[in-house]
């Protein structure tokens, strides 16, 4: 280090002339070789100086998409590898398998209601109404559920969009009216997902005393909710089958909404593996859901006569309530016979009738 | 109808980053986006080779299989495009691709991906007049005769472009030059040790 601060340039020439010693042999074999063979490459020379190649070891890494301390990529936070063999897998588990299952659930669930529906036809009130009303489903409920359930419809229909649109849109459509609708779908899809998380918490959280499982529900599930065997097997105030919905919507649910919040918010450094499966699980998640919601939907309209006016005025009536959901119709009334009808306690239900 | 295809010869690919300057300077792409890339294996080994990457070209591309509204598409003579129009921003393209082509602009709030950016081997894309399709999609070097400005300027002729018969040919003919087996692109097992050493000419 003093030598070199005292002398710069003895250093320098003393390297240089270490340089040229050794180079020295090199030059001279290259010369050789350039008189031997004037103006063409010669492949022996060519070859001897090419050092070993990247060896199978390190292909079977890139396509196995590991990447060691020796990776370089040019490109300011690429988290890609030389080849993402994954994209392809993604791809095939896509369009061959999750496409199609979607189809064949959501078609074949509503090629069942139909034939159902001919069949067996709608299930009506064994006995005549009654006129008197049991409250049901109080306004904040209705509330939460029709907020659920529009936004399911809408991201249900959205998702599908993106889903099979190409397949089966596209072709009626021009560029623009086309890019109008897809960009509107997805722009629906990615801001409606977390506001459908956050009221399917609340809606969970709120149905949840009604959902616990109970003996009962075995018995109910064994019969089939009435379809085999003789009688109307007991319920609470949620069937098995209605609690059934519920806990797939907390189970299947909840994964979907979680997948989707890794697909909606790339900003939080996942890797393109991880969004890879997120939407695959989102995809199988939300296409059994959709088929599943079409029976929920058919039950609880056109399936059941005097279902749905609970979910839209609160109220239904006690022949419906001692048919299919007994014991809860038993314990309500043990507790209105003490006290004044339901009805006339309740200020609100006239409010909530539709006029006429 | 000849079939362009883009071609890395590893083992003269020098890792400058000319091509991905040159990509860049034709093409004036966004901010935050690189169409080109320049990967380097085993760097500062013996084994060390760069390989300068973009969009492909697939003949089956896995990005116009899932694009869910046609963004991408394929000409006839195999140059993928992209039609920022239709673009909505999903995403699904760079979940499929093989290559990291597929950019997305993410300066919204969320990370929300803008409009999709890929390679277009220098092939622009559709929009009404040519100053729309510059502002778009960069240069449209095909009409006018030339290759992609990034094998245009490549200082090794390590990466070329052009008709896939042709810069096979180009390859083919360096490789037997070279003597190797296997070209740049080792993994056969007949192949001694995937030796670019291997002579050819030696071969029993």
């Amino acid at each position: 280090m003093s030598i070199a601060m005292r002398d710069p340039w003895r250093l320098v020439l003393s390297a240089l002339l270490v340089a040229l010693l050794l180079a020295a042999p090199g030059l001279g074999r290259q010369a050789l070789a350039q008189a031997t063979t004037p103006g063409a490459a010669n492949p022996g020379q060519e070859a001897a100086f090419a050092v070993p190649a990247v060896d199978a070891d390190t292909w079977r890494q890139i396509r196995a998409g590991e990447t060691d301390a020796n990776f370089r990529d040019s490109r300011a936070d690429s988290t890609y590898n030389l080849i993402n063999a994954s994209g392809e897998t993604w791809r095939q588990i896509r369009d061959r398998w999750v496409s199609p299952f979607g189809a064949i659930a959501i078609l074949g669930m509503l090629a069942m209601i139909l034939v159902f529906y001919l069949v067996v036809g709608r299930q009506r009130l064994d006995e005549p109404r009654t006129g008197r009303k049991l409250l049901r489903w109080p306004v904040l409920d209705r509330a939460l559920h029709w907020s659920v359930a529009s936004l399911f419809l809408l991201l249900g229909l959205t998702g599908l969009l993106l889903l099979y649109g190409k397949a089966l849109l596209r072709p009626l459509f021009g560029d623009g009216a086309w890019a109008g609708l897809m960009i509107g779908t997805k722009t629906l899809h990615n801001y409606l997902g977390p506001l459908f998380a956050i009221l399917l918490l609340l809606v969970l959280a709120r149905f949840l005393r009604h959902n616990l499982p109970r003996r009962h529900d075995l018995a109910w599930l064994r019969q089939g909710g009435g379809m085999v065997g003789k009688g109307h097997p007991d319920a609470g105030f949620a069937n098995a089958g209605e609690k059934l919905w519920y806990w797939l919507l907390a189970s299947v649910g909840l994964v979907v909404v979680i997948s989707g919040l890794v697909l909606d918010f790339p900003n939080v450094g996942q890797a393109r593996d991880t969004m890879q499966w997120a939407n695959v699980i989102h995809a199988l998640g939300a296409l059994g859901l959709t088929a599943v919601a079409l029976g929920h939907i058919y039950i609880g309209t056109l399936g059941t006569e005097g279902a749905l006016e609970g979910m839209t005025h609160g109220y239904v009536d006690e022949s419906w309530a001692r048919q299919h959901h007994n014991l809860w119709y038993e314990e309500v009334k043990g507790k209105t016979d003490q006290a004044a009808p339901e009805e006339a306690k309740d200020p609100s239900s006239a409010a909530s009738r539709p006029p006429g | 109808m000849a079939t362009m295809k883009f071609m890395c010869d590893a083992e003269r690919c020098i890792e400058c980053n000319g091509c991905v300057t040159a990509c860049k300077n034709a093409n004036e792409v966004e901010w935050g986006i690189q169409r080109r890339r320049v990967v380097t294996l085993d760097d500062g080994e013996p084994s060390e080779v760069s390989i300068s990457v973009a969009c492909m070209h697939c003949d089956d591309a896995p990005c116009i299989a899932v694009c869910p509204t046609e963004t991408l598409y394929q000409r006839d003579d195999g140059i993928v495009l992209h039609d920022k129009d239709l673009c909505i921003g999903c995403g699904y393209c760079l979940y499929a691709c093989p290559f990291g082509a597929p950019q997305f602009p993410q300066q919204s709030a969320f990370g929300e991906r803008g409009k999709m950016d890929k390679c277009t081997f220098c092939a622009g894309g559709p929009a009404d007049s040519k100053e729309e399709e510059y502002a778009k999609y960069g240069a449209n070097r095909i009409d006018e005769g030339k290759l992609p400005l990034c094998a245009e300027m490549c200082s090794t002729k390590a990466l070329l472009a052009g008709d896939a018969q042709e810069i096979a040919d180009i390859f083919r003919q360096r490789v037997v030059r070279r003597g190797h087996e296997d070209g740049g692109w080792s993994g056969n097992p007949r192949a001694e040790a995937d030796s670019l050493a291997h002579d050819a000419t030696r071969q029993g």
